[in-house]
């Protein structure tokens, strides 16, 4: 018997299951488009940010969309009188932007955080940091959220 | 208002040398609700996510983050920071409906 | 089968023709095991190196793939050229026992000739000739894709191989499709094997902490030796992730990075990278991780008779199904590899003496099956082979039998790239479709799939294998598919290089929105329903007794 493909099958063959599994079953109409351009415009009050000193490990190819692990590290001295304050993550092809903001300190020693987030589908991760003398710098990474199945 | 949500917090060290990176890692159980998903009636489920942690070292800062839906279910968090002096560690997880899930561990400073 | 004498003979004829390069070496040589083991050694450390096995205990054959495409940097570079331009690369004469080993050129001929290549046992002869020779310089090293793909190594959840490669010592290993046994089986195996089980670049998924260990130090010729291990990263990926949900992969460049530094500080003067990322993406990875001196590549089954050098790393790729063993001479002196020599042995299996040891044990592994796994089920009267970018005989056969006996429009089979030839004429039997299809997940689907989401489905390998970008790629090969004609242009982005989508053997257009009977195999999902491939494709050959699958011509490649 011919079974139609419901969601379940969907998923066993593997495939866009991270789409329509990640931001729920049905993703909201996107009445916008994607605003990381204006999330990043509003944390650096219109700088544009320098490329470098921020590096981001995530995987190339996420193993699972629901849960992506991801570690930003900022090089800066992180000393009370240099240091970096707060560093913004974005995602362009999440139904919203937004991922998260992480807070230092001095007392921090090391601008490094690591946590795990969720990604719709293929598309860039961009991270922007901001020291305490108010200058910003940017990475990005592209992680490809696949079907997988056909390796070996 | 704290629940009785009990984080895992790890720390890479127990004891550490002053000026020493201490690495704290942290597992909270929470659904981490998008407000983005509709249930079986096609309603939309309310978001309800933990929007913001902190860890304070005696009292002070040394890291925190704010989470957006985009952060998994059961949040995770890896940082580090800087051992000044022995204390106490807290760690705190702020929900969307205004409770929080608090953690301590302990670090001896030498 | 021409007699052993005949056939020394022939490889003399063949010698005769002789250019240069690494082939002169090779077809000079008279087609004993001494000539193939011959070695002028060099240096204080000799590294032995074996990989992607895939459960063959026996010699096999297995021709290597006419096509085998490069993207970006890639393009033109070894191993992407097959047949002519590889031979002319390497200075291989036609039809010598290299042509035959290294290409697919006059494959079905020259099997004939030269016979099959590979076999523990023979392997094992060849490890003991070198170990008599170097004593403690030696290390031999697994790369991995060993413990699964064949019927014993199945039914045994991989314990044949493992019981098999304890008699060869090696010193260490890695891994990809040794993980589809599972989490627990695979712990349970790594806690009795006696050597390391590597893989820097395997974390788990809760607390982010290392699963095995990275690295050992090994002192060899009094150099103080450093491996680390790398899994495949794309194993949670490319293979079930419900049967490791534990485990997260990855490429973790800038652990290993820290692996290096942390082995150079404990005294590494040799820094050797046992890895299972697949060539290309070891080939950037040489560029972008300094202090590795050699890398033992695997999982893309390339097998080069020549090292490949970035910058100061050596890259070894010894090929599969046991059809080679890798040998390298290093001269290390002050943590600098001052000099070495390198040699790719091929297992000709009626030039090396079988080890009695190594077969017994063999023996005794198959006999319980071995009626069983020899009953012919039917013939083919065209050369079954797997290799190849996107299609290949065997799986137009698998693909045939799924349209039949599934009743279904379009089939769908892995690009999995182990899987022995069959020559033509050869009676199929139980066992050679047991070595295409063994896997611990071959339920064969059937379900209805719209137009579009088949689009989406061959869009996402694709760029799995033709991302210009190593890192991104997976390894493997493109699915195949029955039933079904398409155009794939390799030089378009993610998403825009599959067309011409057409159902076969009519030709009428996918319809997007139109749903299509597909049937398939080896899903990743848990839960997949349906009868074992093996199941399938026996009971079809079984029903047809004659099968003659050609190079279909339904795939239309441009961009290469």
């Amino acid at each position: 018997m011919i079974a139609a493909l419901n969601r379940r099958q969907a998923l066993a063959i593997g495939v866009s299951a991270a789409t329509t599994a990640i931001l729920g079953g049905s993703v909201l109409p996107a009445a916008a488009a994607n605003d990381y351009e204006d999330l990043i415009k509003k944390f650096t009050g219109g700088k544009v940010p320098t490329v470098g000193r921020v590096k981001i490990d995530a995987p190339e190819i996420a193993e699972n969309g629901n849960t992506v692990p991801m570690t930003i590290m900022v090089e800066s001295p992180m000393t009370p009188a240099s240091y970096v304050t707060e560093v913004l993550v974005v995602a362009d092809g999440n139904p919203r932007a937004g991922v998260a903001t992480f807070r230092f300190t001095p007392d921090s020693g090391i601008a490094e955080a690591n946590t795990r987030i969720r990604l719709a589908s293929t598309q860039w991760l961009h991270v922007v940091a901001k020291t305490n003398d108010g200058a910003f710098f940017m990475a990005k990474k592209e992680v490809k959220v696949t079907i997988g199945g056909c390796g070996g | 208002m704290a629940t009785n949500v009990r984080p895992r917090i790890r720390l890479d060290k127990k004891q550490a040398k002053k000026g020493e990176l201490v690495e704290v890692k942290a597992l909270v159980s929470h659904v981490m609700e998008t407000g983005q998903r509709r249930d079986a009636s096609g309603k939309i489920v309310p978001r309800k996510i933990l929007n913001k942690f902190v860890c304070t070292v005696n009292g002070k800062e040394v890291f925190a983050a704010d989470f957006e839906p985009a952060v998994s279910a059961n949040p995770y968090i890896q940082f580090k920071f800087k051992a000044q002096e022995s204390g106490k560690v807290v760690l705190t997880w702020f929900d969307d409906d205004g409770s929080t899930i608090v953690g301590e561990e302990s670090i001896a400073v030498s | 089968m021409i007699s052993r004498r005949e056939f020394v003979q022939v490889a003399a004829a063949v010698a005769a023709l002789v250019p240069g390069g690494w082939s002169r070496s090779f077809a000079q040589q008279r087609m004993t095991q001494a000539e193939l083991l011959k070695f002028n050694s060099v240096g204080n450390v000799t590294l032995v190196h074996v990989a992607d096995i895939h459960g063959q205990l026996l010699p096999v054959y297995f021709r290597e793939p006419t096509v085998n495409l490069g993207v970006g940097e890639a393009k033109g570079l070894v191993p992407h050229l097959t047949g002519r331009a590889l031979l002319d690369h390497y200075k291989i004469p036609a039809k010598s026992q290299a042509a035959y080993a290294l290409s697919a050129e006059d494959f079905a001929a020259l099997a004939k000739s030269y016979g099959r290549i590979g076999g523990l046992d023979r392997i094992a002869t060849i490890l003991k000739s070198i170990r008599a020779e170097r004593g403690n310089r030696v290390l031999f090293l697994d790369g991995g894709d060993t413990w699964q793909n064949s019927y014993t190594s199945l039914q045994t959840k991989g314990q044949d191989m493992v019981d098999c490669m304890a008699l060869l010592k090696p010193d260490a290993m890695t891994g990809h499709w040794e993980f589809t046994l599972g989490e627990a089986r695979v712990k349970e195996i790594v806690d009795t094997l006696g050597f390391p089980f590597l893989a820097q670049n395997v974390r788990d998924t809760e607390w982010n902490e290392p699963v095995f260990k990275s690295s050992v130090m090994l002192d060899r010729g009094g150099v103080r030796v450093g491996v680390i291990g790398q899994a495949l990263p794309y194993t949670a990926i490319a293979n079930p992730r419900w049967m490791i949900p534990n485990w997260s992969f990855g490429i973790r460049e800038d652990d290993l990075r820290k692996e290096v530094a942390n082995v150079r500080k404990d005294g590494a003067e040799l820094v050797v990278l046992l890895s299972h990322n697949g060539f290309d993406l070891d080939r950037k990875l040489a560029s972008r991780v300094a202090g590795i001196d050699v890398i033992l590549a695997a999982h893309t089954h390339d097998a080069l008779p020549e090292v490949v050098r970035v910058g100061k790393t050596l890259l070894v790729a010894s090929g599969s199904h046991g059809k080679f063993v890798s040998r390298l001479d290093l001269d290390v002196r002050n943590g600098e590899v001052k000099d070495f020599r390198f040699k790719l042995i091929p297992v000709f299996a009626d030039a090396i003496e079988p080890n009695a040891e190594m077969a017994a044990k063999i023996r005794s592994i198959r006999a319980p099956h071995e009626a069983m796994l020899g009953e012919v089920i039917g013939k083919t009267d065209t050369l079954l082979y797997r290799r190849g970018n996107f299609n290949g005989t065997l799986d137009n056969l698998i693909c045939d039998a799924m349209l039949e006996e599934r009743d279904a429009q379009i089939a769908l089979s892995p690009g999995f790239r182990w899987g022995n030839s069959l020559l033509p004429g050869q009676s199929i039997t139980r066992e050679d479709i047991y070595n295409a299809t063994a896997i611990s997940y071959p339920a064969a689907y059937r379900l209805t799939m719209s137009g579009a989401r088949l689009k989406e489905v061959l869009e996402d390998v694709a760029d799995n294998i033709f991302n210009p970008d190593p890192y991104y790629q997976q390894g493997g090969d493109m699915v195949r598919v029955g039933g079904l004609a398409y155009t794939i242009d390799i030089g378009k982005p993610a998403g825009q290089r599959i067309s011409g989508l057409t159902l076969r053997p009519r030709g009428e257009p996918i319809d997007p929105a139109k749903d299509y009977v597909v049937a398939g195999w080896a899903s990743v999902n848990e839960g997949t329903e349906g009868p074992p491939i093996w199941d399938v494709t026996m009971n079809y050959i079984k029903r047809k007794g004659t099968v003659a699958p050609v190079e279909a011509d339904h795939i239309r490649v441009l961009g290469s």
